[in-house]
Order: structure tokens, then sequence, then C-alpha cells
């Protein structure tokens, strides 16, 4: 099973490399109101019943992945095809 | 007794991609104490008075700052050392370890300019009347260099009035923050007082040929207050 976990800065938290993205992609003439920069992590876990897998990831993004001060996380499971 | 078992012990641990490990060493062997190396990867600590984590980059910032070297087993021990009253004292990246690992409120998040910086920064001592800043008069000013990337102090609105409540902030830049910290909060202690973290780096302010000596008022008091726990537990 792969799961792929997206850490973002939580709204209202200051993000300077979004920022500069943003004045960049202006400069080159998109019209972009705003960027946030956040992370992607993709794992790959063991197959086993949905809901522990998922509780499991969850406790990877609390205790590492993000950090709950200023990052928020989403978690998606994939199973393997 | 020889003199050097006099000298008080203070550990300084060094994770890999520590850098300023053996400055910090040689900053708390001029000040008279005796520093003792402890790899990352030990399970306990020797029998110190104070420890230190140095500035650097451990595990090379993989992820954010400080947050894979708080894995390490010496950071198991250190954790035990805290909870008996022990002394921590956190430099630059050794703040950043400290904030990670839950022993410091807070956060340090990307310098505000995304440049890093590097130069002395003027310091406000907000309280002398801790064992970190005993050596220093109230409203003290200090000139310490800051060396970081990563040095934004991040609270938010609750726990940063939490901080301000309590004392807890003991450095403040004075004029200019090079990082864009909230408050241009410098250096802050935990509730209980043992832990301090700062980003500046008074191990690089000790030397009048470098500059600045002002990181002697920082390491110096330290130095004492150990110095002092030891004659007061030799005394009983």
């Amino acid at each position: 099973m792969r799961a792929t976990v997206l850490v973002r800065p939580k709204p209202g938290i200051l993000d300077p490399q979004g920022e500069a993205v943003h004045g960049s992609l202006r400069q080159l003439g998109f019209d972009v109101d705003g960027a946030r920069i956040g992370r992607v992590v993709d794992l790959e876990v063991r197959d086993g019943d949905r809901d522990q897998v998922r509780a499991e990831l969850e406790r990877m993004c609390e205790q590492l992945l993000a950090n709950p001060l200023i990052e928020s996380y989403e978690i998606e499971l994939v199973e393997d095809s | 007794m020889n003199a050097s078992e006099l000298r008080p012990r203070i550990a300084v641990i060094s994770f890999p991609g520590s850098n300023d490990d053996r400055d910090a060493a040689l900053a708390l062997e001029l000040l008279g104490a005796a520093a003792v190396p402890v790899w990352h990867a030990e399970p306990e600590l020797p029998d110190v008075g104070a420890v230190v984590l140095p500035g650097g980059f451990s595990y090379g910032d993989y992820l954010r700052a400080g947050a894979l070297a708080r894995f390490a087993p010496v950071m198991d021990a250190v954790r035990d050392f805290v909870t008996e009253g022990g002394l921590v004292l956190g430099i630059c990246n050794g703040f950043q370890v400290l904030c990670e690992a839950g022993l410091l409120p807070g956060i340090l998040r990307a310098n505000r300019s995304l440049r890093f910086v590097c130069r002395d920064v003027a310091l406000v001592v907000e309280r002398p009347d801790t064992v970190f800043t005993a050596r220093c008069d109230p409203g003290q000013r200090l000139t310490i260099p800051v060396k970081h990337g990563e040095g934004c102090f991040f609270a938010d609105e609750a726990l940063l009035a939490e901080l301000e409540h309590a004392g807890q902030v003991l450095l403040r830049y004075e004029s200019e923050n090079p990082n864009g910290s909230v408050a241009g909060i410098a250096g802050i202690v935990n509730a209980e007082g043992n832990v301090l973290g700062l980003m500046p780096h008074p191990e690089h302010a000790i030397d009048p040929l470098t500059g600045s000596t002002d990181g002697t008022f920082v390491l110096g008091s330290l130095v004492d207050a150990v110095r002092k726990a030891r004659a007061t537990s030799a005394a009983v």
C-alpha cells in the first residue's frame, strides 16, 4: 500500500518561500494571487487494515512529518493495483 | 584532588553535522569549566552539571532543522536530565533541537528574508535574574554574533502571551531583528527555567581578538551556576 502525505503551512502562518515564489511568478507575467509551499512525502507502507494504517500514518505526522504548531497535514492512501 | 577535578563539568553533545561543538568546548574551558564531549549515539550522559547542545546542521537539517536530532539516543538522557532539573543550553541548532524535542516551546523557521544571516547583533537581556544571565545587569546590552538560515522564532498569539507573561523571554534583538522572530525573540527558557535556547552564538564572542566578548556573560553565568551547585552538593 502506498501513502502520500501532504504537509502545508497552516493558514495565517507566514510562508516566505511561498511569498518569494509568488513574486517570481508575477514577475514572469503569471496572474497568480498567492502561493504557499509545503512538502510531499510518499511512503510505502505494509498492507493492512485501512483504518489501522491511517491511524499509524497520523501518528507519523504528529510525531515527525509535520510540526503541528505551524503545519497541517493530509493523508492519501492508495491501494496497489 | 587536582585542578581539573575541581572544574565544573559541562557536556557538549556532538550530532552528525554539529560544527560549533569544538568552539563551545573551547569557550567553556576558557571560562574555567571542563568540557566533556559526548557523542549523540551515547545512551547516557556522563557525570556533568550541565549540557550544551551546540550549533551546526545536525542530520543535515533534513525535514526541519532539529527535527531528526531529537531522536538521537542521547536525547532520551538529555530529557531525563532536564526532568531532574539539570541545566541545558541550546545554541542555534541546539535551540532548534530543543524546540523540536518539545523541551522548549515554539519553533524556529526559515528567516523571513530567506537569507542566511551572519553578523553581530545587539541583544537586550530581559531577565538578569536567571542562572543563564546571572552575570548580567538589568537591561544590559550584549553584542553577540548570529549565523543561521532558520532562526525565525515562531509562537502563536496564545503561546507568545504565555511566554511574555511568565517571563520566559530572556533575550531579545535590540533594534534590528535579523530573522523575523515574533516579538524580536532571540532566546527563551522553559517554564521551569533550567533550559535555555538562543540563536546568537555566545561561544563565538569570548575573545577580544575576534570582536565582542559578551558571550562570556551567558556562558560564564552557566559555568558559575554549575560551580555553585557542585559546591553546595559537596558541602552537604
